[in-house]
């Protein structure tokens, strides 16, 4: 690992002038990726700054129902918070169903949020990669591409972003809020992420001289008991999604009154299907319409030769997990 | 008091960038290090300001298995570095390095992490336990005691790791059923596949309940 200079500021603001001051400066929290990256020559900044002295590391439930997370809370703590394991177990499962308990110890809900893709060509620094380096080309996309993306990509980057937790939190309409020299702002999970595009090295919207401090939830009351997030990887467990749906459901009985969804392991941002939910609300809920659902989920979706497969298992997962939330198979 | 005042030591203005020191560090091994250092850091050297730092080793205060230990270490120096480097506790195992096989699990401040992905300074002030720290003595864990009654490893390399990860999974509440302990210990790889013997030797620990 090349060498960086090292502070720990012990307020926002001096961490936000820092991160401003020096254009090769990068945070460090858990460290779970950042130090991974530098191991393998990726990230190489010259300045890391320690945020763990930040206090925002509180799970709290608003008066309005709103539950907000800081973001230096530990992914172990939130999976095991009483507070989201009643409210918001669709986080839970999401965050029990990545890593490994060593790395949940350690990684924090912020950086969850920026870690960067497990593409084996970002990583190998001897391969051309536009994420990486751009202009270089995307190794992937002719390449071994089993993992990547059949939504939203582009010849630019086929590459997937490999967080559960934020699939789970963009279903659930959440909120990341980030702090910056004017103040606070919230952005949406939706719109919080980027598609590649022409500029796959640009894979947020959160500027360089700002810091995310949280996450809001709003109130998901309706939806607690029937959601769930289904996870299919290539083995039980401490695997990245080959697949994944995060599903919160509100029945009328046999019908569906509400539903939110979203895919994990398709692109290169957690993936909203609004044209799904908006097809399911309402209808009564069987084999037939979930077949339908998925047809209008995988529109436009396309393989890029070894993950061919994802084009019959996204479907299926999907299907399967609508049929588990509403409680039409055990 | 006392700890959060040194905690406080390494802010924005840290000693070691104060000008005294720096300037010390210029008049008296900048020309020394310059001769020994790569071409990378020649180039950076160019650069005065930034010379000092990359030679500076950062205080460091941490307790290892109930001994406190005042170190000083590189930024880029990790835990599992300094452990098995400086402190010579070569219990601890090195793997892939990259956090995928758990061979490095210690316990920090009781939770069990990877001490591959951990800057050593950022534990400043926290308490570590490694293999070294289970046993009381000629008496060993309960849990060392279960791998080897269960033939819980073959070439032993993961079993360090294995038993902190093991030891943290039945204090967490997490061993309830075979299929628990599965996915509790997932982050630890065996390469030999005694896996069936390593949950059998979690399962008999956590039965027999007892704090461990």
């Amino acid at each position: 690992m090349i060498n960086f200079d090292y502070i720990r500021p012990s307020t926002q603001k001096a961490a936000l002038e820092s991160i401003t001051k020096d254009v090769n400066a990068k945070f460090i929290a858990g460290g779970t990726n950042l130090v991974d990256l530098m191991k393998h020559g990726v990230e190489t900044p010259q300045k890391v700054i320690d945020i763990n002295k930040l206090p925002l590391r509180n799970i709290d439930e608003r008066k309005t129902g709103v539950i907000r997370i800081g973001a230096l809370a530990l992914n172990s703590e939130v999976a095991e918070s009483e507070l989201i394991q009643k409210k918001l177990p669709l986080l839970s499962q999401a965050l029990e169903a990545g890593a490994s308990p060593q790395l949940r110890n350690m990684a924090t809900i912020g950086g969850n949020i920026l870690q960067r893709t497990r593409c084996p060509y970002f990583y190998d620094t001897t391969m051309p990669c536009n994420k990486r380096k751009p202009g270089t080309g995307c190794s992937a996309l002719n390449g071994f591409n089993r993992m990547h993306a059949i939504f939203g990509a582009t010849d630019q980057c086929i590459a997937v972003h490999p967080s559960d937790m934020s699939v789970a939190l963009t279903a659930l309409d959440a909120f990341v809020v980030i702090a910056g020299p004017k103040g606070e702002r919230k952005l949406a999970f939706k719109d919080f992420h980027r598609l590649p595009g022409a500029t796959p090295h640009i894979e947020t919207n959160l500027q360089r001289n700002e810091i995310i401090i949280g996450v809001e939830v709003p109130d998901q009351s309706s939806f607690a008991n029937k959601s769930l997030y289904e996870k299919i990887r290539d083995r039980a467990s401490y695997a990245f999604a080959l697949v994944s749906v995060a599903v919160a459901v509100e029945m009328n009985g046999s019908s569906i009154k509400n539903i939110k969804l979203a895919m994990g392991g398709v692109a290169h941002k957690p993936w909203r299907l609004t044209e799904t939910e908006n097809f399911l609300r309402g209808k009564q809920a069987s084999d037939s319409v979930f077949e339908q659902a998925a047809t209008i989920a995988m529109k436009g979706a396309k393989g890029y030769g070894y993950n061919n497969f994802k084009l019959k298992l996204a479907p299926n997962t999907l299907v399967d997990a609508l049929k588990k939330a509403t409680g039409k198979v055990g | 008091m006392d700890k959060e005042k040194k905690l406080d030591n390494i802010n924005e203005n840290p000693p070691y960038k104060q000008e005294s020191r720096r300037g010390f560090l210029k008049k008296s091994s900048a020309v020394m290090a310059l001769a020994l250092a790569p071409p990378a850091i020649l180039k950076a050297a160019e650069k005065d300001e930034t010379i000092a730092s990359y030679f500076e080793k950062i205080p460091l205060e941490l307790s290892v298995n109930g001994t406190s230990h005042k170190l000083s270490v590189e930024p880029r120096v990790t835990l599992l570095d300094l452990l098995r480097e400086q402190l010579h506790l070569t219990g601890t195992k090195k793997g892939c390095d990259w956090g995928q096989c758990g061979a490095c699990t210690v316990h920090v401040d009781g939770k069990r992490t990877l001490s591959c992905l951990s800057l050593a300074v950022m534990q400043h002030g926290k308490e570590i336990t490694t293999i070294e720290g289970l046993a009381d003595g000629d008496i060993l864990h309960p849990m060392q005691e279960a791998f080897i009654k269960h033939d819980g490893f073959q070439c032993g390399y993961c079993t360090p790791g294995h038993i902190m990860s093991a030891v943290a999974c039945v204090r967490e509440g997490h061993a309830g059923s075979e299929e628990e302990i599965k996915h509790y210990m997932s982050g630890n790889i065996c390469r030999c596949g005694a896996y069936p013997n390593i949950v059998n030797a979690i399962k008999e620990v956590n039965e027999k309940g007892g704090s461990i």
